[in-house]
């Protein structure tokens, strides 16, 4: 039952993310679909990563830079114009792996903070790189080649390019989290000693998910980079787009695949309407709101919309019986067995 | 009789403490080997060396004919050397299944990048991993989280996937350490059934007298990093060099 609903939900959903730019044809409006859908990939792609494996990654603008930047070199210097240059999104997400792997088999020596303050390391090496060489156009950035589209209908083909990148990356993100592949990325999150000594082969296997992350952030940076005609080094290698993303995976669920989409579809299209409000003009302001919402995230939701509420669901579906048979085999201590409300609290290991 | 396992000369010291100092151990096939000392004797050292996690200064680690040293924690497992550790390292937020599915792949290399990210490739561990599971005892715990198991539970979960990959040699570090009698029995029972009738071979480091006098075959006895007796239970229970270090008489004679 619950299956169907599920079923139904999903292709419920499809619907309306394909018919809405048909319905809402008004540009300003599409444009919040596009950028909502950048954001879903960005931080699913994130998630395929960071939320598996419980490395936070703050580097992510590296990918979506070098992509957008991999586009406009390429496009410039082979003269690639129009339409053709949707041709290059392969390229770039090809530049995101290559990046991926030097910067992952440097970062990824190492664990927890120590890693967080690599990846920062990395994106600041990459601006600092957008800045000073000459073949990315120095502080004035790159111009995209220009689209001979009408205004009236610019956003709609990247709405549909968004949106094939949103629902590859879910569904990339789904076959990771019920494959070997996803099974190895979770050991590794919760004890990596451990997993490496059942035989989990565990640089590769990080890797290999900080790849595809690249890979995927990359592309969509590319697509970014057409959609807004240019890239300049602060854009493309922003810091505000890797605390965004951490922002939307913690605010939506915390390595979940529907909290990343979630968390991105509330707090992108809020961003942007907030930067069109007279009392936030200059989008400082909502920046701070942004650093609120964090803020109340971490302190009062720590693990998220969906898990949350999840949890909330199974509390009334089961209320007024156990919801799972005490444990009675031999090695249960009646003080230590779980008590069915206290299961989900042990899964953080009682960080609260 | 071959040792099957056996460590020749072994160093490692840690800034100026030498945790390691020469010790030279070996574990005959079949046998239930145990590996006893004074807290900082550096057992847990040595069970760190033989299976990867830390680089001896000098020596060398044999496992069979083959030279294991520097080998990589899960080379060294795939090779058929298993370990559990002091306290129990088990995957809290993966279910009990999973954990056990986890220790599964080593055995097979998946073939292309499909394989990776299919199913099918492990879903026929599932089985084997039942079994295990009841032959430890929380067959029943499957589908619950491995965090929500108690202490003693996990320590049978860290035995039941080590199993998996059916291990020629299992690494014991204090298996029966902090957990209540009854369960210690038990545990003690499936370390000789396993050794019966599958032959397995196992080293194990254990504070608790009669759990390790009554289960292993041969006893190690090491000291200061260094072996300073080996051979049968009630030999290595009356030597002399054995009550002082575990007496500690002559605390302030300690060369250390």
């Amino acid at each position: 039952m619950s299956k169907v609903l599920k079923g139904v939900g999903l292709l419920a959903l499809i619907a309306i993310v394909i018919a809405f730019p048909q319905v809402y044809t008004n540009p300003a409006v599409t444009n919040y679909g596009v950028f909502a859908l950048i954001y879903v990939t960005a931080a699913s792609g994130w998630n395929i990563f960071s939320g598996n494996t419980g490395y936070i990654s703050l580097g992510q603008a590296v990918f979506y830079g070098s992509g957008a930047y991999a586009m406009g070199i390429a496009a410039r210097d082979w003269n690639i114009t129009g339409t053709t240059v949707f041709a290059l999104l392969p390229l770039s997400m090809a530049v995101g792996a290559l990046i991926a792997v030097p910067f992952g088999l440097a970062a990824l020596r190492v664990r927890r903070h120590t890693f967080i303050v690599i990846t920062i390391a990395f994106f600041f090496i990459f601006q600092l790189m957008a800045f000073n060489f000459s073949f990315t156009g120095g502080s004035s950035g790159l111009g995209s080649p220009f689209l001979n589209w009408p205004a009236a209908t610019y956003n709609i083909p990247f709405y549909y390019i968004a949106l094939a990148f949103a629902a590859g990356t879910v569904a990339i993100a789904w076959l990771v989290r019920r494959s070997r592949f996803g099974l190895q990325l979770r050991a590794i999150r919760d004890d990596e000693d451990r997993a490496r000594g059942l035989g989990v082969r565990a640089m590769r296997v990080k890797l290999s998910a900080f790849v595809i992350s690249g890979a995927i952030t990359a592309g969509i940076g590319a697509v970014w980079f057409y959609y807004i005609n240019q890239v300049e080094p602060q854009t493309g290698f922003d810091p505000l787009f890797d605390l965004t993303l951490v922002l939307m995976a913690f605010l939506g669920g915390y390595g979940s695949i529907s909290g990343a989409v979630l968390g991105a579809l509330i707090i992108e299209p809020l961003t942007l309407w907030l930067n069109t409000q007279p009392a936030f003009s200059g989008g400082s302001l909502s920046e701070i709101l942004l650093g609120g919402i964090f803020l109340i995230v971490v302190l009062f939701l720590p693990r998220g919309i969906v898990p949350t509420g999840g949890e909330l669901i199974t509390k009334f579906r089961t209320r007024g019986r156990a919801a799972i048979a005490p444990a009675t085999t031999i090695g249960s201590n009646p003080r230590t067995a779980p008590a069915p409300s206290s299961i989900g609290d042990g899964v953080a290991g009682g960080a609260q | 009789m071959t040792a099957l396992l056996r460590t020749e000369g072994l160093m490692k010291a840690y800034g100026g403490v030498q945790a390691l100092n020469d010790a030279t151990i070996a574990v005959e096939q079949g046998a239930v080997a145990g590996l006893i000392g004074p807290n900082g004797s550096g057992k847990t050292t040595l069970f760190n060396v033989i299976t990867g996690y830390e680089r001896p200064d000098a020596g060398e680690v044999w496992f069979g004919d083959r030279a294991i040293t520097n080998l990589a924690p899960d080379k060294v497992f795939a090779a058929g050397i298993g370990r559990t550790f002091q306290l129990t390292r088990i995957f809290a937020r993966l279910t009990v299944l999973e954990n056990m599915l986890v220790a599964a792949q080593a055995k097979d290399r998946p073939r292309n990048l499909l394989s990776w990210f299919g199913r099918d490739a492990w879903t026929h561990h599932r089985r084997h991993a039942l079994e295990l599971l009841e032959f430890v005892g929380i067959e029943r715990h499957a589908d619950l989280l491995a965090g929500s198991l108690s202490y003693g539970q996990r320590k049978l979960l860290e035995l039941a996937y080590v199993l998996v990959a059916d291990p020629a040699v299992i690494l014991l570090d204090e298996p029966a350490g902090g957990v209540n009698p009854t369960l210690i029995n038990h545990i003690a029972d499936r370390i000789r059934q396993l050794n019966a009738d599958q032959g397995t071979t196992f080293l194990l480091v254990e504070h608790n007298m009669e759990f390790v006098m009554g289960l292993c075959s041969t006893i190690t006895v090491l000291e200061s990093g260094k072996d300073v007796v080996s051979g049968p239970p009630d030999i290595v229970r009356t030597d002399k060099r054995v009550l002082d270090a575990y007496l500690g008489v002559d605390l302030e004679e300690d060369p250390r």
